[in-house]
């Protein structure tokens, strides 16, 4: 996608591991405002690229741009507090915290270090009303004090997208945000995304479901062996042959 | 009046329980430290040498010794910070070896003939130290820094990935860590008034590390129960004659396998909490 000043560029990212090529100069973009979407089959490197952009692989060659700044050297911490929030694909919670835990420690440090250090219900009001915002907005109120671990598969997902979301991200990173969900959690969450982006939140995701990819995206990239073999607006993208050939025909 | 016995017991229990603090500190973001006495050792020469040599006021040696400590616990913490799980243990474990034998070879304070000259202080002072540092911690576990150490503790990776700077934040443990085994250690100098090198050697290590488990290793009171256990039940099984410290290890053995998480928890945390809001 060539729009002017988009919010994150790669411009050919290449990742060797060993001999294996995961990425062969890979060239992307995310316009702000934009659902994007990045499918292919198992292996072809889409989990690379996130862990690309939000640093916990380094590129061998190429780069990542966020707001027209230079990422790719920095570590994962710096970039997450730049503005990119991510999801893994098997949910990676903390084991010992609660619902509401995960909306707070996620949150960037605003004020003095005692401010952080003290206790966040005297010290902190700003960060309790944003994780009271995020939790009402997910609508995980009736699971606010549970241990997030110990929740259903879908509402786990959830929880994991709020911790996202409640650093306030400028783009999130969303890899298989369906995978293991039923209809009405699918549903559920598809609206939860709209309402997500109508807000101002830009978005990158992986995901294997069809009909969800078509509904949400506005935009697709196609990987295959490593490389983007398709782009374009999802009605085109799925009727490209070369597409149907290396993905999409072999689930039809 | 309590006898010069039982107050010796009650003094030793409030700097087992910094010293187990410590630990519980270190521990909270998943790193285990066998090299605690090191710092402890560390802390009680330079608050000694401090009021015995530089006629500092204890309160104010302790809190030198503490920043001292805290700053070594960086130095470190950096590059324990390679170093995770069994390694880990082993690294600090040399680390509070090679601070005892440094002693043992420091003639200026003594060497194997030990230190002496501090003025004694008492258990009041001693606990006072220890009550104020169990309530500091027991406030920075309702923080969002906290929070931040136990994301660390559950998931390096993840903690990253959502922003937190996980080196800093380990390393900072540490320097917490070993800053409260200093004071422990200057607290222990001036109720003793003699140290030598001995004193801070790895079993005093252990003591701290199982002080920590036993109680209960996710909440700062667990230091507190372990740290009693581990002075009171010898004592209570004197009866026992000679057996006692083999009923000691036994008891230990049975309670870790009944209370794997230590006698208290968090979830022991909650229901007494909303007992308390029941009532």
């Amino acid at each position: 996608m060539n729009g002017a000043d988009p919010l994150l560029r790669l411009s050919g990212v290449t990742k060797h591991f060993g001999g294996i090529i995961a990425l062969a100069n890979v060239s992307c973009s995310v316009p702000r405002g934009r659902i994007v979407g990045v499918i292919g089959p198992n292996g072809a490197g889409k989990t690379t690229v996130f862990n690309i952009i939000t640093g916990a692989y380094s590129a061998t060659a190429g780069t990542v741009m966020l707001d027209g700044q230079p990422i790719q050297d920095l570590k994962p911490h710096q970039i997450a507090r730049r503005g990119i929030a991510r999801t893994f694909q098997n949910i990676r919670l903390f084991a010992s915290m609660t619902v509401w835990d995960h909306l707070l420690v996620a949150q960037p440090h605003r004020g003095s270090a005692l401010r952080l250090a003290l206790p966040a219900s005297w010290a902190d009001p700003d960060a309790l009303q944003q994780a009271e915002k995020v939790l009402v907005f997910f609508g995980l109120e009736a699971h606010r004090d549970r241990l997030a671990k110990s929740l259903p598969y879908g509402i786990q997902r959830k929880v994991e997208i709020a911790r996202a979301v409640t650093a306030g991200p400028k783009l999130l990173l969303l890899d298989e945000p369906v995978a293991g969900m039923n209809e009405q959690e699918s549903d559920d969450l598809r609206d939860l995304l709209f309402r997500l982006n109508r807000d101002g939140l830009s978005v990158l995701l992986i995901e294997h479901d069809m009909p969800f990819v078509m509904q949400v995206c506005d935009y697709l990239y196609v990987f295959d062996f490593g490389a983007v073999i398709a782009e374009g607006h999802p009605d085109l993208v799925r009727r490209n042959p070369v597409v149907l050939d290396a993905y999409l025909g072999q689930e039809g | 009046m309590i006898s010069t016995y039982n107050a010796g017991l009650f003094a030793e229990i409030g700097i087992l329980i910094l010293g187990a603090l410590s630990v519980y500190v270190i521990l909270s973001t998943g790193q285990l430290s066998l090299g605690n006495a090191g710092f402890m050792g560390i802390g009680a020469y330079q608050t000694s040498f401090l009021t015995v040599e530089a006629g500092l006021p204890i309160t104010l040696a302790l809190l030198v010794s503490a920043i001292g400590c805290a700053a070594l616990g960086f130095l470190v913490g950096f590059p324990a910070l390679r170093l995770r799980g069994i390694y880990l243990a082993i690294a600090t474990l040399g680390f509070g070896e090679m601070v005892r034998s440094l002693f043992l070879n420091l003639d200026r304070l003594g060497g194997a003939g030990g230190y002496h000259g501090m003025k004694s202080i008492s258990g009041v002072y001693i606990w006072s130290w220890t009550l104020g540092i169990l309530v500091a911690i027991m406030l920075l576990e309702r923080s969002r820094l906290w929070l931040e150490f136990r994301a660390v503790h559950d998931d390096e990776t993840a903690a990253g990935l959502v922003g937190l700077n996980a080196t800093a934040i380990k390393v900072g443990a540490f320097g917490l860590g070993a800053g409260i085994a200093g004071i422990a250690g200057g607290l222990f100098a001036h109720h003793y008034l003699y140290i030598e090198p001995g004193n801070f050697g790895f079993e005093r290590s252990i003591e701290f590390v199982l002080a920590a488990i036993l109680g209960g290793s996710t909440v700062a009171p667990g230091a507190v129960v372990g740290a009693g256990l581990l002075v009171l039940l010898p004592e209570w099984l004197r009866f026992l004659a000679d057996w006692r410290l083999a009923a000691f290890g036994a008891l230990l053995v049975l309670m870790l396998l009944i209370r794997r998480q230590g006698i208290l928890d968090r979830t022991t945390f909650s229901r007494l909490g909303l007992r308390r809001r029941a009532a």
